[in-house]
């Protein structure tokens, strides 16, 4: 009598929700399974494939390596010394997370001549997901016992020692998780790779479906790339089940730890931490400006751009409501008959979403063009994308708002003597719906800002601000391309940020 | 004013046997405490009683009425839960007024109840604006507004600091007799189910092992397990011949129907005097010094100890001192 819906019902449509989220990773399956493994032992199996493993392995070792002295030393910075203006670099840098790889490669190639290449990828991906270190590092800084540094400096070490033995040891297990979430967000960005021109595999995997028409080829790099994915997911498994033993023990007030005096490296701190937001927020910023006043005085691009932004929002809205339709039994299954099923449901919910987005758009083309044809080329197909990609977002976002509305609330309800559908109005949806609306609103930014799954599976003919953007910026047309950037951040950057503030989630970018 | 009965009442969760054959009546009017350890059932059967869960089988009955396969809204059974659970989204207003009916809602029913908990004038402030005790009386008078024959509590004060859990727990008792209402009430805490309860029952393994008035149970328990759990006791080895008992403290007078190597006193008689004057010798072992009392852990010259209920104050004897017992009231004697 505890439960909304009765347990079987529920568990059956969350079951199904998740099956119809894990269509492109079986199809995926299914398509490497008759291409024979002759056949994909020989693609595999080749120079190309090696050398793309390389620079793949290469770019992700770089940026991580970057993004973890980036992320690690603004978040000490920030939560640890006298940092001047200290409050407000802590949430500029988290602000990055907001601009897509695309965003800010428009912005750095429409900036500097001959920007491509391997650092010149490597500098977008590190500006545009360092935060996925600093944040969670700076969390743990803010959150570690500053008892177990008291201690330290107790038993004679000094402050030097206190941090590398007590303090970094600490937030240890945040900069991995940091640091692996940077390696699979890098594996996985097509963005900021097309728009440098660096062959990696996304990239490859682009060319070969889209300008060579060699499925077997793109699918098979697909297959790769999905299993590197796989081992990274399995070393992000591994760290966080370390990190049960850097529980804080007791239950004891939070104390703020001491701030550690910066001294005569005041100044050098200042202009580092400067230096960075300048790079990551200053540069997109001053090249959307530049290029915006030009863009938008050439005739006829308002229209197009009107066009376009219809379309994102069009897109958006339906992969967002197919997303939140998915979502909801799973969300309700775990939030109210948690189990070994709700469990299990979850966890599958959460495989595709390390994938590409490319790969995902790549097995859908597929699925289209052998199974469903009748969905190919259609707003359908697209949708279920954005479904399979975002679902944990927003199974989060509804397990989060019906968390709002405990089931002891409509317990003490019913038993004032309200019928369940009266308790349903009075009590759930009252104090459900915030969370479910800022969820549902989350989802939609995620969908409006992903860019390769889209580029793949837009409607023949319908272009969004993210395939304009990066379309326009692929053949150098920078004033052209100008308006839907602009347009992208104005729509998508900024309240996805006001967004993930509120309701404490994260921000992806869909590059 | 109703008669809320339970009846063999059974319940499991998968292979856990939670229930198993609870059996108890709370008299019209009167408050039921139902004291256990955790784990015990005690919460499960409350929420069989208020319809959260399905019985496996057993009768719940108000007033003889069959309330068994019955919904929760059609059982004019109210609840306070532990955390007091208001909706974080209404007033103090719209928490008690929930359950009533726009007439009752009109007649001023709200500010009555609020005054019986003590909340006058609080009806527009929000749960979060309301200390955990206030919160707590709000929980009640939204249970009593709509007039219920039969109010449950569970654990109500768990969550509060002694001093206030104290002056509360005796506003709920005065509230509940005010309205008439028959409450049952579980808790873990045997000082509080000793002091609010007209009625106490004891329960352990998913079963009522004794119920009655609290003095009863304490100068009674059923059983060894309740004589421990209700309260402290003293065990003392003896030898029973009659309505006699041969103990390390001589030779006492003895009640209950069992012939058991161990006869029961609860600390507060055996009387302590500091001076040359009568009794056993002993010494002082332990002083555990509570303020308003002391407890006192004596030896005997056989080397037997004892506990002892003292009176706090400057005249509480101090380790090491030796002093004289002696015996007021029966010792009780058990089966085995």
């Amino acid at each position: 009598m505890r439960r909304l819906t009765p347990r079987p019902a529920l568990a059956v449509a969350a079951a199904l929700a998740v099956a119809v989220a894990l269509i492109p990773l079986a199809y995926l399956v299914v398509r490497v399974g008759e291409a024979g493994w002759a056949r994909v032992g020989a693609e595999l199996l080749t120079r190309r494939t090696a050398v793309l493993t390389a620079r793949s392995l290469a770019l992700a070792v770089v940026v991580t390596t970057a993004c973890t002295v980036l992320g690690v030393g603004s978040a000490f910075l920030v939560t640890r010394t006298d940092l001047p203006l200290r409050r407000a670099f802590a949430v500029l840098a988290a602000l990055p997370l907001a601009v897509p790889t695309y965003v800010a490669g428009f912005a750095w190639v429409s900036t500097v001549d001959g920007f491509a290449g391997f650092w010149a990828a490597t500098l977008v991906l590190t500006l545009c997901s360092y935060p996925y270190v600093y944040l969670p590092v700076a969390a743990a800084l803010a959150g570690a016992d500053p008892g177990q540094e008291e201690v330290a400096r107790s038993l004679g070490k000094d402050a030097w020692r206190t941090f590398a033995g007590v303090t970094l040891r600490q937030v240890r297990p945040a900069v991995a998780a940091g640091a692996l979430l940077v390696a699979l967000y890098v594996l996985s960005d097509f963005g900021a790779v097309s728009l440098t021109r660096l062959d990696v595999f996304t990239r490859a995997i682009f060319t070969a479906m889209n300008l060579g028409f060699d499925r077997t080829g793109a699918l098979v790099l697909a297959t790769v790339l999905v299993a590197l994915t796989a081992l990274l997911l399995l070393g992000e498994a591994l760290t966080r089940r370390g990190g049960a033993r850097y529980a804080r023990l007791g239950a004891g007030a939070r104390r703020p730890p001491a701030r550690h005096r910066l001294g005569p490296l005041r100044w050098p701190a200042l202009a580092a931490v400067s230096a960075l937001a300048t790079l990551a927020l200053g540069v997109p910023a001053a090249s959307l400006a530049r290029w915006a006043a030009a863009g938008v005085s050439r005739p006829g691009s308002l229209a197009e751009v009107a066009t376009a932004a219809g379309n994102s929002l069009w897109f958006a809205a339906f992969g967002g409501a197919l997303t939140l339709a998915l979502a909801l039994p799973v969300g309700l299954l775990t939030a109210r008959a948690p189990g070994p099923v709700a469990t299990a449901l979850d966890r599958l919910a959460y495989l595709p979403h390390a994938l590409p987005g490319l790969v995902i758009g790549l097995s859908l083309v597929f699925f289209g063009i052998n199974v469903a044809f009748g969905l190919y080329q259609t707003v359908w197909l697209l949708a279920l994308a954005y479904a399979t990609l975002f679902l944990p977002l927003a199974v989060g976002a509804v397990g989060a708002a019906t968390a709002q509305a405990p089931p002891a609330l409509e317990e003490v309800a019913r038993s004032l003597g309200r019928w369940p559908a009266h308790v349903l109005r009075t009590v759930t949806i009252p104090l459900a719906a915030p969370g479910l609306g800022a969820g549902a609103a989350l989802v939609f930014l995620t969908c409006m800002k992903e860019l390769p799954a889209t580029l793949l599976l837009r409607p023949t003919g319908q272009d969004t601000l993210a395939t304009e953007l990066w379309t326009h910026t692929s053949v150098a047309e920078y004033a052209a391309a100008a308006p839907y950037a602009a347009l992208l951040v104005l729509l998508s950057a900024l309240p996805t940020w006001w967004l993930s503030v509120r309701t404490g989630a994260f921000a992806e970018g869909g590059g | 004013m109703a008669e809320l009965r339970a009846a063999g009442v059974h319940k499991s969760f998968g292979r856990v046997r939670v229930l198993s054959g609870v059996d108890l009546t709370v008299p019209s009017g009167r408050l039921m405490a139902v004291l256990g350890p955790s784990g015990c059932g005690k919460t499960t059967l409350l929420r069989c009683v208020a319809g959260f869960e399905p019985v496996d089988s057993g009768r719940i009955t108000v007033d003889g009425r069959d309330l068994t396969g019955a919904r929760p809204e059609r059982r004019r059974i109210t609840v306070v839960p532990q955390e007091g659970a208001l909706f974080p989204h209404l007033s103090v207003f719209g928490n008690v007024a929930y359950g009533l009916d726009r007439t009752a809602r009109r007649a001023g029913r709200v500010a009555e109840v609020l005054e019986l908990v003590g909340l006058v004038g609080a009806e527009r402030r929000m749960p979060h604006q309301l200390s955990g005790g206030q919160q707590q009386r709000v929980a009640v008078a939204r249970a009593l507004a709509p007039r219920p024959p039969v109010l449950l509590l569970d654990e109500p004060f768990s969550a509060l600091d002694a001093a206030l859990r104290f002056e509360l727990r005796r506003d709920v008792r005065a509230a509940l007799h005010a309205d008439g209402a028959t409450a049952l009430l579980v808790t873990h805490d045997q000082g509080e189910a000793l002091s609010i309860a007209d009625e106490l029952a004891v329960m352990r393994d998913g079963r009522i092992v004794q119920s009655g008035p609290p003095a009863v149970v304490y100068t009674a328990p059923a059983d060894p397990w309740v004589a421990g759990f209700v309260g402290e006791a003293v065990w003392l080895p003896a030898a029973i011949d009659g309505d006699r008992a041969r103990t390390p403290l001589g030779s006492l007078p003895v009640v209950g129907a069992g012939r058991g190597p161990q006869v029961l006193l609860r600390p507060e008689q055996l009387d302590v005097s500091t001076g040359q004057g009568g009794g056993l010798p002993a010494t002082v072992v332990r002083r555990d010094f509570h303020g308003h009392d002391a407890v006192l852990g004596l030896r005997l010259a056989d080397g037997t100890e004892v506990a002892a209920r003292v009176l706090g104050g400057p005249t509480v004897p101090a380790v090491g001192a030796t002093v004289g017992i002696s015996v007021r009231g029966p010792a009780r004697a058990y089966q085995g």
